[in-house]
């Protein structure tokens, strides 16, 4: 089942938070909404469920549209809202109960799939606790559980794994790789890692735009037109000396004597920088090739400035 | 709605409030009506319930709002109202299923006072000398008074996250809405008009009914109240939706 983002545009009195994205799921992804605090993706995934209706535009999930069929779309999503709220006072067991009761599905197959759930995410010895007894890992595995009691086809994550001790972390993972087989999955989160550990595919917004729309390994590849050297050396060094070495695109200063400095592809700069510094009786007290890794990359995506935003 | 309804009233009976709720107002309509010289009705020398019928409506104003003052407040400040909402309820299905929970623990606070009218059948001389029909009316009179109350709660949860203020709007609303009316129609200021301000609360309608004639258009007062109520309750949900 697909979930199609059309010309989706959410206005909050006078801010815009998303302005006019687009992007489809295809059936059996799983896909990273990447983005920093405040870019518009937990708008996109309220719209998407069916909590906030949309400025403009509108979203399809499985063809039907969010704002003329909601009751069918939240039937057929499984969502896991940001901060996973839960009912504390309820026992494992009894919450997942009474969720399922709310999509209608019936006592009997529902005793079934309440212990399908319970075993799937790893709560056989927490069932019979309260909610509120429960660490945040576990917790977040109740969110999870809340959120595939009746099989949803799509599975929307609102930060599954924000807050989570690193153990927690590689669990809740796993976890939703393994539910991911065959639903479609979109997750927010603004850790690199997590995207890599995870997607196939990363959607990577900022200020609600749109700013990376593609598959990991061609973003990956997206950075690899340069390489990057830190250079850090003692004393003062004037930036435009280091402009003039062969091969360099651009220095940037990012501290008082370090500097990072762009090259073309294919041309290691370091044997350069060090003679460089060699020549002019510098010490030079670090020198490290930068991997052009998700990190960089979603720093140069987020904080260049959006050219359609203004607008 | 009935999922909502039974999780709702499973709250109530897990926590304390149910029995709270339940055990203060026995108590204290108990000790109103068999214990207390002023009101009590073995020193009063007439069979009749009255104390009950018009000191309960008093005691409601304080409970109804304490039980219903959580059902919105704590589900916003949660967040478990989002998770509600993206489930596939309508906003009507939660409200008539928070508003039925609390009537029917009401209705259960109320149920037990029924022995106070075999008491006093019994106690009455000759035996059976109360006006049954009166004490009839004043029961639907009460219920209808109790969900008016429940809807005002829920309202009062509805536009706020705090239960505090939840709880004093509550209260506020529905005292006046009981008793204002008819104090403020006292002011000599309307004249003519005095008898339609009086009509506008409860306290008219309540008093009419616990005369033992079941009038519709006092059922169709309360029923019409409750309702009204309960759908600006839906009205400022669907906010969200604006």
């Amino acid at each position: 089942m697909s979930l199609q983002v059309r010309n989706l545009t959410k206005q909050y009195g006078q801010q815009k938070a998303v302005h006019n994205i687009s992007f489809e799921l295809r059936e059996g992804e799983i896909v990273g909404f990447l983005g920093p605090n405040g870019a518009g993706k937990s708008t996109t995934m309220k719209v998407s469920t069916g909590y906030l209706p949309p400025t403009e535009g509108d979203v399809l999930v499985g063809g039907y549209s969010v704002v003329e069929h909601p009751m069918h779309v939240k039937q057929l999503t499984g969502y896991l809202p940001e901060h996973n709220p839960l009912y504390l006072d309820l026992y494992v067991h009894e919450y997942l109960n009474f969720i399922g009761k709310l999509y209608g599905i019936g006592s009997a197959k529902l005793k079934h799939r309440v212990g399908e759930m319970i075993e799937l995410c790893g709560l056989t010895h927490e069932q019979n606790k309260k909610i509120e007894a429960l660490s945040k890992g576990y917790r977040q595995r109740v969110g999870l559980a809340q959120a595939l009691i009746h099989d949803p086809k799509i599975l929307i994550l609102d930060e599954p794994t924000s807050g989570l001790d690193p153990n927690q972390l590689v669990e809740i993972r796993k976890l939703i790789k393994d539910i991911s087989t065959n639903k479609t999955v979109i997750f927010s989160t603004h850790i690199m890692q997590e995207v890599q550990a995870l997607c196939d595919r990363v959607i990577v917004i900022n200020k609600g735009n749109i700013v990376a729309d593609d598959s990991l390994t061609s973003i990956l590849k997206r950075g690899s037109g340069s390489v990057t050297v830190v250079a850090e050396f003692e004393g003062t060094v004037n930036i435009d000396d280091l402009r003039l070495l062969k091969g360099v695109q651009s220095v940037a200063a990012v501290g008082a004597s370090s500097f990072r400095i762009t090259a073309d592809a294919g041309v290691d700069v370091r044997p350069e920088v060090f003679r460089f510094a060699a020549d002019r009786n510098l010490s030079l007290i670090g020198l490290k090739l930068e991997e052009n890794s998700l990190e960089s990359i979603f720093h140069t995506l987020t904080t260049q400035q959006v050219m359609h935003s203004e607008n | 709605m009935l999922q909502v309804l039974s999780k709702e009233f499973n709250s109530f009976l897990n926590s304390l409030i149910a029995y709270v709720v339940i055990g203060v107002f026995l108590t204290s309509m108990g000790l109103l009506v068999w214990v207390f010289p002023d009101t009590a009705v073995l020193d009063y020398g007439y069979a009749d319930m009255d104390t009950l019928f018009s000191l309960g409506p008093y005691v409601f104003i304080f409970l109804i709002p304490a039980v219903t003052m959580k059902s919105f407040a704590e589900e916003k400040k949660a967040g478990t109202l989002e998770l509600l909402m993206t489930k596939p309820l309508t906003d009507w299905n939660i409200i008539l299923g928070k508003f039925l929970a609390s009537f029917l623990l009401v209705l259960f606070a109320l149920l037990p006072t029924v022995v106070y009218y075999f008491s006093i059948y019994t106690l009455g001389n000759p035996v059976g000398n109360i006006d049954t029909p009166g004490v009839v009316g004043s029961y639907i009179g009460l219920l209808l008074l109790g969900g008016v109350f429940c809807s005002i709660g829920i309202l009062a949860s509805s536009i706020t996250t705090s239960q505090i203020v939840a709880f004093i709007l509550a209260a506020f609303f529905c005292f006046i809405l009981f008793s204002g009316f008819d104090s403020v129609a006292q002011l000599n200021l309307w004249s003519s008009q005095a008898l339609l301000i009086k009509q506008l609360g409860v306290l008219y309608h309540y008093e009419s009914l616990s005369r033992g004639l079941i009038d519709s258009r006092d059922v169709i007062y309360f029923l019409s109240v409750t309702f009204i109520i309960l759908s600006i309750s839906k009205l400022i949900l669907g906010s969200r939706q604006w």
